[in-house]
């Protein structure tokens, strides 16, 4: 039952296959098992797996080992080409209509997370494009679903059209956009009932309000926790509405995704947002490249290893290595060191990409903190170039001044001062390559 | 006597009213389900490795999950061997008493009702992911044991969502049960602990808690609803009696993850499945009954207020191979 990454249930065949130059069709065979069962696991539809093994097999077979990889690795390689060009590029353009509003439309599932949805777009269009977005409640049959949006309205100042739970959701729609049109609004969401695919009364309603206010986005909201029957959810609704987007929502959870994956298969339409948490400025673009490493649960070590490529300069990365070596590593070096792993991406992300960095003692419910990494930054950016060549100067009154200019406290700067040094002799250790003390480990000043 | 036959013996002792209602609702699970069954059977004329892969998939287009199905087919074939069956039309059977023997294992075969506290006040809190069904299944449940002649009281615990309490509020009034609450944001442990009181002195029979859904990774969150179900603890001797963990039918491998997160932080004793008047089969709460023995209770099949009906394995089964079973019978 162990949750295992294909990573790791790789690595035995991997092993076997190492230093060899050409890839096998036994060795595609047996990869391609393993991969097959990660993706079942990750809740890939199985039609889309067979489709996806199918054509990795084809791909993967007699292909020459590019250097600097594994066969393994090559194998992984190419799965990971495979999933990335099905889950297709970065899409998160909202339409705009010739003539204002634009109408954008929200359908789905019952408990996919319409309404919240419609309120973190709502936010997004103003926040980052500058718009007037109202709001529609055309959910007349959740008990409580009007209020739930009014209230949503209320936290972001926007106005909701509503006209309780007796009127049609059509008329509602339409009226709505009558309001909007009056009150110089550029953009209409419309907010509607939860409804299962195979209702045909309530399909019917939706195809309705679509012919009335001709909307120019339909996203389909999916829960990103969806088993197999998530491939019958998104073929029905296009195939009744012809959907324009997806947005998948509860992405913070732990769930693999695989409904990404089969979504995209079944209608080809683009998965547009990503719902990450509770709050209303939670709404993120959808990258598609990190979907299909999480729905692997693959330690990405390729896209690792891509973006520290692009990130790090070698040669300075050499200087670095020296300056670990004699111990002259200042403050300074720490600072510019963090800021390029910071370039690659969010820091649990990173985490994420390292194999084996989820199976580490006490890694696994380490939430890392940005904000505490924001704090070790600010701390040494308030220090003078001489105190950060030279930690030693550092006094009782340069303390105090660093943690005021710095916003924090005495005792963090101490803490600081104090990781910073047996960072110090940790990276000595590592570097002189000796064996021996192997205590504790790498305690970096902000984990 | 087959399988099927006891099958059905064992159904047709439930009220023809709740199969019926049972039948109903999985219409569109089973039809998707049976008809691949006998696709599948149909197809081969003799039961070789092939068909096994295929039965696999249809297992696992199920939401069984992988683990699971890989078990049952290995059995499965043992057992085709042993009992020397060489028509694909006999494996059905073979495969429906197998379901139901995954998800009982060597337990009593029974129905598991709700443990509720006969002379006294019954406590039960419902927790879940977002989304799930939690304050509709609250609702359901409300005016069910209203029907049993209970005395019913409902606590408006998820303080959290935009609107939760007032769609709490509906429901109470739908079904004319009082609901204690605070207003939006307020400490849900807090409104609960009004809610025992309340029930104390009013000396109702059960006590429904509704809480805020949260994503099982999020370990603030589920500090707090520990927290809750220790106020509930602290007020009342072993109670809560029942902790309902509600899952989505539609969901994946992750309710597993969710049935087991849940338990170490509420000590689930029973499972809502919802939302299987869809296509969805929710063949996950075989596996979380297997690996985590938490029975299902409940199944939500619809929008009203009486489609919540009592989970019964076998039930469940017949759900699935329905039409099967009458195909079975005109032999």
């Amino acid at each position: 039952m162990a949750f295992e990454g294909l990573a790791d249930r790789l690595q035995g065949t991997i092993k076997k296959i190492t230093g060899k130059g050409k890839v096998s069709e036994q060795d595609v065979k047996e990869m391609t098992r393993e991969v097959r069962l990660a993706l079942l696991e990750a809740d890939v539809n199985f039609k889309v797996v067979k489709d996806l093994i199918k054509r990795i097999k084809e791909r993967a077979i007699g292909q020459d080992v590019l250097e600097g990889l594994n066969p393994g690795q090559q194998v992984i390689k190419v799965v990971k080409e495979e999933l990335t060009d099905l889950m297709g590029g970065e899409q998160s353009k909202i339409a705009v209509a010739n003539k204002p509003p634009t109408v954008i439309m929200m359908v789905g599932l019952q408990g996919a997370g319409k309404t919240t949805t419609t309120g973190k777009l709502a936010n997004n269009l103003r926040k980052n494009y500058n718009r007037n977005p109202m709001l529609v409640a055309a959910d007349v049959y959740r008990p409580a679903a009007i209020n739930q949006l009014e209230t949503l309205g209320k936290q972001l100042d926007m106005p909701v059209f509503s006209q309780g739970t007796d009127a049609n959701p059509v008329d509602i729609a339409k009226q709505a956009i009558e309001q909007a049109k009056e009150d110089h609004r550029d953009y209409v969401i419309i907010d509607t009932a939860g409804r299962l695919h195979v209702d045909e009364g309530l399909m019917d309603e939706l195809q309705q309000i679509k012919d009335t206010v001709n909307p120019d986005e339909i996203f389909l909201v999916v829960d990103a926790m969806t088993g197999q029957d998530a491939v019958n959810v998104a073929e029905s609704f296009d195939d009744q509405l012809d959907i324009s987007g997806v947005v998948l929502t509860k992405l913070d959870g732990d769930t693999r995704g695989g409904a990404a994956l089969s979504i995209k298969a079944v209608t080809g339409k683009p998965i547009k947002f990503a719902g990450m948490g509770e709050k209303l400025d939670q709404l993120e673009a959808f990258h598609p490249d990190r979907m299909a490493s999480r729905i692997l649960g693959m330690g990405d070590v390729l896209s690792l290893i891509e973006k520290a490529e692009t990130q790090v300069d070698e040669k300075k990365a050499k200087e670095m290595e020296q300056k670990m070596r004699d111990m002259s590593f200042t403050f300074e070096d720490f600072l510019e060191q963090m800021s390029q792993v910071r370039n690659m991406g969010p820091l649990d992300e990173i985490m994420n990409m390292m194999p084996g960095a989820n199976k580490m003692k006490g890694m696994k419910n380490m939430q890392l903190d940005e904000k505490q990494i924001d704090h070790v930054e600010a701390i040494i950016q308030s220090m003078t170039k001489e105190e950060r060549v030279d930690p030693n100067i550092m006094n009782a009154s340069r303390k105090k001044r660093i943690a005021k200019g710095s916003g924090t406290s005495v005792a963090q700067v101490n803490r600081l001062l104090k990781q910073f040094n047996e960072m110090k002799k940790m990276m000595k250790q590592m570097m002189g390559g000796k064996k021996g003390k192997k205590k504790g480990g790498l305690n970096l000043p902000f984990m | 006597m087959g399988f099927f036959q006891k099958l059905k013996d064992k159904i047709s002792n439930q009220t023809d009213q709740v199969t019926d209602k049972f039948k109903d609702g999985m219409s569109k699970t089973r039809d998707s389900f049976t008809s691949k069954v006998n696709d599948l059977v149909a197809r081969y004329r003799k039961v070789d490795e092939e068909f096994f892969e295929d039965l696999e998939e249809v297992l696992i287009s199920a939401d069984v999950g992988v683990e699971t199905v890989m078990t049952l087919i290995e059995e499965l074939e043992m057992e085709v061997k042993r009992r020397n069956i060489q028509e694909p039309e006999a494996v059905k059977e073979v495969i429906s008493e197998k379901l139901v023997d995954i998800y009982y294992d060597d337990d009593d075969e029974s129905i598991e009702t709700l443990n509720l506290n006969e002379d006294g006040l019954s406590v039960i809190l419902t927790v879940g992911v977002n989304g799930v069904g939690k304050t509709t299944t609250i609702g359901k449940l409300a005016h069910r044991l209203k029907q049993e002649g209970k005395s019913v009281l409902l606590a408006a615990g998820d303080t959290f969502r935009a609107g939760a309490i007032d769609q709490l509020d509906v429901w109470g009034e739908r079904t004319g049960i009082d609901v204690i609450k605070h207003n939006e944001g307020s400490d849900p442990a807090a409104v609960i602990y009004d809610g025992i009181q309340a029930a104390k002195s009013r000396d109702v029979d059960v006590l429904i808690c509704d809480t805020a859904g949260r994503l099982q990774n999020k370990v603030n969150l589920m500090n707090e609803l520990a927290k809750v179900k220790k106020v509930i603890s602290r007020e009342i001797d072993g109670a809560p009696h029942e902790t309902l963990l509600v899952l989505d039918a539609t969901t994946g491998q992750n309710a597993l993850s969710q049935a087991k997160t849940f338990k170490d932080a509420t000590d689930v004793s029973g499972i809502v499945l919802t939302k299987l008047d869809g296509t969805a089969r929710g063949g996950i709460v075989l596996a979380i009954r297997h690996e985590l023995d938490i029975p299902v209770k409940f199944v939500g099949l619809g929008e009203q207020v009486e489609d919540l009906q009592p989970f019964d394995a076998h039930q469940f089964v017949y759900g699935l191979f329905g039409d099967l079973i009458k195909n079975d019978s005109h032999e």
